[in-house]
């Protein structure tokens, strides 16, 4: 029998030695290494959301500092949520949202369960496949301007050469009709691989002995895809989703070069929209209270869907 | 005895070179980057020889040039000493304490606002308008006309074929109307085996480009920007009849008569789409013009200038462009910046300048009795400065120019609504602007 009093004592005098470290604390030292993150991000994030929300109650223009600033309690958001205009853009980041989403989940699934089966080239494929994601939105948005130019554009050739329709009798970028799904197909061509890459891994981490189970207890393949696959990679699934939808909901870079938010304003997303106010109309109180409703917005929907994801990875 | 010399000899040159330090400065001028400013990169080597400063230039593309440079002003940006800046910025750049005051400046060395073309004074150096207060100096003269295809006008069978349709000889058109025939005439006609298009107008929706251009035909219908009588009043004038048959006019343009893809063009694609042999006519800014003389496909003759058509009542106006240059008050080297203003006001100068592809606004150089001649566009140049107008110069000119993008961009591209909607809606922004800035 061991004499736990004398195995005891050592252990008990640790802790006593242990917390002072050359006369500091631990919650001392911990403080001492978070504090310069946290300083940062007081100083970087939260900072300048307590300063946006001030400034959204004010009239405040920044290419007129000289001028007297007004308190206008929430006018400015009283203007935004009655302005039609920006419902308008609403409507156009949510359908540039929801359309870029599911078609990159459906594709970038469908080309990892198929990247998943062992073949001959699979690294080749998997490695071109992943190469738009390489480029600079920028880029991206300039050179599709050019596939989609309806005079020497690849694309309108190609739809023509498959559909006999005239290449130069449809503008992609120009028409109010096709515009929308003008940048839903770049932003899918672009992202896809992403998506597909997260799907990979998600269907990589399923241990092959569930699916030897399950031909031992005769699943058809469709079976197995239904209550195996599509279950145990449905979190990496929604963590795609996730970082699409937040990525797009600030998309700005690609849009911008692919139609400037026009036609009019048909492809006009509420980031497109929010630096015309902020740096071009110079209403930064207006501006600063429109991204408060954005940050609102995009946060509250994130929180939910985090929750939504714990739960379906505690299942 | 031999070191000493040396040693004496060193010093000297060592307090030569730092007197000459003393005096000179690296002067940074901030423009758009474009032909001209290139132009006055050349012409500005001569500034350097006399004056022993140095010069740098900071040039920013045209589709980022007031963001880019409005930042820089906004923010108290000692970037640049000199700024040539858009015409509409005089305004806030005034009012913000952006630029300096050339008011004292220009009486001690004898400089004359007089000497200089008056739209381009009122456009480029005045604020408010119509008031002797100088913010800067007219530097680049231009405004909105448009080019057609000489080579392709003066075509036998095309000439019959244009006079047995509409009954006139196939010249640069006199009016709107006139214009349009020919565009439409033109619209995907072959010539030399390829497909042409009657027009190239502006389209853009980023910055100013279809406001420029819708501006540039609503003047002439009629559009006013407020009562005469009362500023800031704008119902019935803003969108009076005229306003709205102009920009009927401006979208049955776009409609019927542009290449396929021109939702989203400006100065650049216009060039591009005439060189190119794309169209027949080519709406954009005069400084747009030398390139085009000196270009292989469209140059040697080829290509003919005319001011922009007079509108249903006869009138005629056009769309100011151009700038001035300012001194930039954030500089700590005011005084060389100055030296450069003036140096770049002499007769001399500007004759250069003129010669370089840059439009000089000084009436020495532009009345002289062989200007006209002096280039295929310097009479068309003349004529179109003669009739110009321009956008707001407020303060909020930005804001007032976005809403204007907006509204056009809505009705003439993508089709949504009536002119006449799009005129009211413009009038509903513009009061909500001048209501915020206590106008109104």
């Amino acid at each position: 029998m061991t004499d736990q009093s004398t195995d005891r004592a050592p252990t008990a005098s640790r802790p006593l030695r242990g917390h002072v470290v050359r006369g500091l604390s631990d919650r001392a030292v911990a403080w001492i290494f978070i504090g310069p993150t946290i300083l940062l991000l007081l100083a970087i994030n939260i900072f300048p959301l307590i300063w946006t929300i001030r400034l959204s109650l004010t009239n405040y223009r920044a290419n007129r500092t000289a001028e007297a600033v007004e308190w206008v309690g929430l006018r400015n958001y009283q203007r935004i949520l009655t302005d039609p205009d920006i419902w308008h853009t609403m409507q156009a980041t949510a359908h540039f949202l929801i359309w870029t989403i599911v078609l990159q989940v459906l594709i970038g699934f469908t080309l990892a369960y198929l990247i998943n089966k062992k073949f001959r080239g699979n690294d080749l494929w998997t490695t071109l496949i992943v190469l738009p994601m390489m480029l600079s939105p920028a880029v991206v948005g300039n050179f599709w301007t050019f596939l989609y130019q309806p005079q020497i554009g690849l694309f309108n050739y190609v739809v023509g050469y498959l559909s006999g329709v005239d290449p130069s009798s449809f503008s992609m970028i120009g028409d109010v009709a096709l515009a929308p799904w003008a940048i839903v197909i770049v932003d899918t061509w672009m992202w896809t691989p992403f998506v597909m890459l997260i799907c990979l891994a998600g269907l990589r981490s399923i241990p092959e002995s569930i699916y030897e189970a399950a031909e031992c207890d005769r699943a058809s393949k469709w079976r197995q895809f239904w209550t195996i696959t599509i279950p145990m990679a449905l979190p990496f699934l929604m963590l795609a989703v996730l970082f699409r939808g937040i990525e797009n909901f600030k998309m700005f870079d690609l849009v911008v070069q692919l139609t400037g938010g026009g036609p009019g304003s048909i492809t006009e997303l509420t980031s497109i929209n929010l630096k015309r106010e902020a740096f071009e109309k110079w209403r930064t109180g207006y501006a600063s209270a429109y991204a408060v409703i954005l940050f609102v917005t995009v946060f509250g929907l994130a929180s939910i869907y985090v929750k939504a994801l714990n739960k379906v990875k505690q299942r | 005895m031999k070191s000493r010399l040396l040693m004496a000899g060193a010093s000297a040159l060592l307090m030569c070179g730092l007197a000459g330090n003393a005096k000179a400065e690296n002067l940074t001028l901030c423009w758009a980057s474009w032909d001209p400013a290139n132009a006055l990169v050349e012409l500005s080597k001569d500034f350097e020889k006399s004056s022993g400063h140095k010069m740098s230039f900071e040039f920013v593309p045209w589709p980022n040039f007031a963001d880019r440079m409005l930042n820089e002003l906004n923010s108290g940006g000692k970037l640049c000493d000199l700024m040539i800046g858009d015409s509409q910025w005089i305004g806030g750049a005034a009012e913000n304490g952006h630029y300096v005051k050339l008011n004292d400046f220009f009486d001690a060395n004898g400089i004359k606002m007089s000497d200089f073309i008056d739209a381009t004074v009122t456009g480029y150096s005045e604020w408010p308008k119509g008031t002797p207060n100088y913010w800067a100096l007219p530097a680049f003269g231009d405004v909105v006309g448009w080019t057609y295809r000489k080579d392709w006008f003066a075509r036998p069978e095309l000439r019959a074929e244009y006079k047995a349709k509409y009954g006139r000889e196939l010249e640069a058109p006199q009016t709107f109307a006139e214009l349009k025939d020919i565009a439409t005439f033109f619209q995907g006609r072959e010539i030399d085996g390829t497909k042409v298009y009657g027009a190239s107008i502006y389209t853009e929706r980023g910055s100013e480009g279809i406001t420029m251009g819708v501006m540039d035909v609503l003047y002439s219908f009629g559009f006013l920007y407020q009562n005469p009588d009362k500023p800031y009043d704008m119902e019935g004038f803003v969108n009076s009849k005229g306003s709205v048959a102009g920009l009927e006019y401006y979208k049955s343009l776009y409609d019927c008569c542009t290449p396929p893809g021109s939702s989203n063009g400006y100065m650049s694609e216009g060039i591009d789409a005439f060189k190119s042999g794309q169209v027949a006519m080519q709406m954009n800014f005069a400084f747009t013009w030398p390139g085009f003389e000196s270009d292989a496909n469209v140059g040697k003759g080829k290509t003919g200038y005319f001011v922009n058509p007079k509108g249903p009542d006869g009138k005629q106006f056009a769309q100011l462009g151009g700038q001035g240059i300012s001194v930039v008050s954030y500089s700590e080297k005011k005084d060389a910046a100055l030296e450069y203003i003036k140096w770049f006001a002499q007769p001399d100068v500007q004759a250069k300048w003129w010669t370089m592809g840059g439009f000089s606004c000084l009436k020495a150089v532009t009345l002289a009795p062989d200007f006209p001649k002096s280039q295929p566009y310097a009479q068309a140049f003349l004529d179109s400065m003669a009739v110009v107008k321009d956008f707001w110069a407020d303060p909020s000119y930005a804001t007032l120019l976005q809403d204007a993008q907006k509204r056009f961009h809505d009705y003439v591209v993508a089709g949504n609504g009536t002119a006449q909607e799009a005129l009211d809606g413009l009038v509903r922004d513009w009061t909500q602007t001048f209501e915020d800035d206590g106008k109104l």
